[in-house]
């Protein structure tokens, strides 16, 4: 539906913020972008958009090449993080202004806001102004305007970031809901993992103008392509401490463990050759904490306690390096003592050189 | 709420603000009333009616209504405000503003410079750089365009003025425009351009709608400034045979050169008038604004 093939973008100034980028979105898709800030992910959005103009590369949307098209013939709908709701119109011109610009007659331009609306629960705020609406409010308006004239495709610049925290999460249901309901290819830039977990079929993770991986929540979340990405997903940051591999065993942190099993894609073996240098990523969930000493697990001492509610982040400082793991509540252990992080078999990842190369 | 902020009280107030109150009054209130009350009498320059000048009603605003050269002038003064106040200085700063909303770098600040350098010089020194431009032997402009011995100031008097005061004022509306159109979100342009709307459209429906406050003050200002400007008259002194005689160019030459100082003073109240008109008229629209927004 869309994709992208070789897209740079260079600004002037000579910062490269995409860096000759391919991506494929499929007809329907809930497509996420996301990274941290600078990684580019806007600037892809917006070069999509057809706001900026690449440097090389081209952008295919539906089939048709539209890299030399400007904005407005390229049948996409925006919404800004602000979501760009004109002040001096009411919520029925907001919503129908798209329609407007095409010379639709005045009646039916009405009808269709107020079909739009009713859709989205505005009808009773169709003669508000932006200033009178809340910022949910606004944001379903700043929806139904990219609704109402029946784009190709979706673009939304992070749609949730200006909502408080209560109010992102049924946002969240909401828009999973509608982009489902109207099976309109979707794609929308985030910073937070989460976000893009709960939201997207399937999400690009960016950094530094490239893509770092593409693939669903589950093998984003459960098999990350890079060390990068294993320390951006997920809601607690991922251990990832320097390692061994020798005598058929992993030694990492002074901890022993068994030795990895099956590759990611299960083709060349366990890549078991001896003496290589990994890093050793296993996250805080599929982490347990022991108070008596075990050789599989990592030693350190009780230096900080975070509770997050149902449970506790608990991170243990040991010679050199820090080990977090998630505790059950009602099982912290007491700060200053010693415990043991012990990853959960099978739950580990193994990178050389920064690429996955094994579980274990 | 507490409405004496500085916990002066009513009399110490009074008592700080009366060295202003006295000034305005000396300096602004009383010389527009004695404006008003010279405009009812038949005060001259010199003569008979300079020592003692007779009150004479409505006679001086009778006969200025029913002067030709003041019919005409103000006419004159109608065109030099719409074409060096509105569309010259407000219209033509905008473009300006529009033009270089989001560049950087030397074409900007040239740009700038150029139009700023036209504001800060004083009057008397650019008047006669415009005389000297516009020169009809050895003018800079004539040298330029090599048309030798074209009269610019004689054949083209209210032309010449008018972009005089375009080339003079235009720096403040263009500052003006420049942060006012900082003040409309980007992202409502692209909005709109997503949309498909030309640059016209999105003049029309998202620039000048967020800036309609500041294109009325705008306005305003510039009309006020232009209608009783005065500088032009180093150039064409209102002539040739009184065809850039605006009007504070005729109260001049009617008061002052012709002697006539309470026929000069009823005129001015009559500009007076036109001001206040003007004033009102925007007053109004700004509340209208105002009304519309909430």
């Amino acid at each position: 539906m869309i994709s992208v093939h070789g897209l740079t973008k260079v600004f002037p100034g000579g910062v490269r913020a995409l860096d000759s980028l391919d991506l494929e979105i499929g007809e329907g898709e809930f497509f996420a972008l996301l990274g941290p800030s600078g990684c580019g992910k806007t600037t892809l959005l917006r070069t999509i958009a057809g706001l900026e103009t690449p440097t090389s590369g081209s952008v295919v949307i539906g089939g048709t090449d539209v890299t030399a098209l400007p904005p407005g013939r390229r049948d996409v709908a925006m919404v800004f993080q602000d979501y760009a709701l004109f002040p001096h119109m009411d919520v029925t011109d907001n919503i129908s202004y798209p329609l407007r610009i095409r010379k639709v007659p005045r009646d039916r331009r009405r009808a269709r806001a107020a079909e739009v609306a009713g859709r989205l629960s505005l009808t009773e705020l169709l003669g508000r102004r932006p200033g009178q609406l809340s910022g949910g409010q606004q944001q379903r308006v700043a929806l139904a305007r990219a609704i109402a004239c029946h784009p190709r495709a979706f673009l939304f610049d992070e749609p949730l970031s200006n909502l408080d925290a209560r109010l992102r999460l049924e946002a969240r249901t909401f828009l999973k809901r509608l982009q489902d309901e109207l099976g309109v290819t979707t794609v929308f830039v985030t910073h937070d993992q989460g976000e893009a977990l709960a939201l997207a079929h399937r999400i690009a993770v960016m950094d530094a103008g490239r893509v770092a991986q593409v693939g669903t929540p589950t093998e984003v979340f459960h098999r990350p392509a890079t060390t990068f990405v294993a320390s951006f997903i997920g809601s607690t940051p991922m251990n990832l401490l320097p390692g061994r591999m020798g005598d058929g065993a992993l030694h990492v942190a002074g901890a022993v463990l068994p030795a990895p099993g099956d590759p990611p894609g299960g083709g060349d073996g366990g890549d078991g050759g001896d003496g290589g240098e990994i890093v050793y990523g296993v996250r805080p969930e599929y982490t347990d904490l022991s108070t008596t000493r075990r050789d599989d697990g990592f030693a350190g001492e009780v230096a900080v306690l975070e509770n997050l509610g149902t449970a506790t982040l608990v991170t243990l400082e040991g010679p050199g390096h820090l080990v977090q793991a998630v505790v059950p509540e009602g099982r912290e252990p007491a700060l200053g003592t010693t415990a043991w992080a012990v990853p959960r078999p099978g739950r580990a990842l193994l990178y050389r050189d920064d690429v996955l190369v094994g579980r274990a | 709420m507490n409405t004496d902020a500085a916990g002066l009280g009513r009399s110490r107030a009074v008592v700080f603000a009366l060295p202003a109150l006295v000034l305005i009054g000396v300096f602004l209130v009383f010389p527009a009333l004695w404006t008003i009350y010279l405009g009812l009498t038949d005060y001259r320059l010199t003569g008979l009616a300079a020592a003692d000048p007779q009150v004479v009603g409505t006679a001086n605003y009778t006969a200025a209504l029913g002067d030709e050269r003041f019919r005409s002038s103000f006419w004159l003064t109608a065109q030099y405000v719409l074409g060096s106040a509105v569309i010259g200085q407000a219209g033509l700063g905008f473009t300006l503003a529009w033009t270089l909303r989001g560049r950087r770098g030397t074409v900007r600040r040239v740009v700038e410079g150029l139009v700023l350098l036209s504001w800060i010089l004083p009057g008397s020194v650019v008047a006669f750089l415009w005389i000297a431009l516009l020169d009809r032997d050895g003018g800079t402009l004539n040298a330029l365009l090599g048309t030798p011995g074209a009269a610019w100031l004689l054949d083209h008097p209210m032309l010449s003025i008018i972009v005089f005061n375009t080339w003079r004022g235009t720096a403040f509306s263009m500052m003006l425009y420049s942060a006012a159109l900082e003040n409309v979100p980007v992202s409502h342009l692209e909005t709109a351009r997503l949309a498909g709307a030309s640059t016209l459209q999105r003049l029309r429906d998202v620039v000048l709608p967020q800036i309609r406050g500041h294109v009325l003050t705008n306005v305003l200002l510039t009309s006020l400034w232009t209608f009783n400007d005065f500088t032009p008259f180093l150039i064409t002194a209102g002539g040739p045979e009184g065809r850039s005689e605006i009007l504070p160019f005729y109260v001049y030459n009617t008061a002052l050169r012709g002697g006539q100082l309470g026929f000069g003073a009823a005129v001015s109240f009559l500009i007076l008038l036109i001001n206040l008109v003007f004033a009102l008229a925007y007053l109004r629209l700004l509340r209208n604004r105002r009304e519309v927004a909430v």
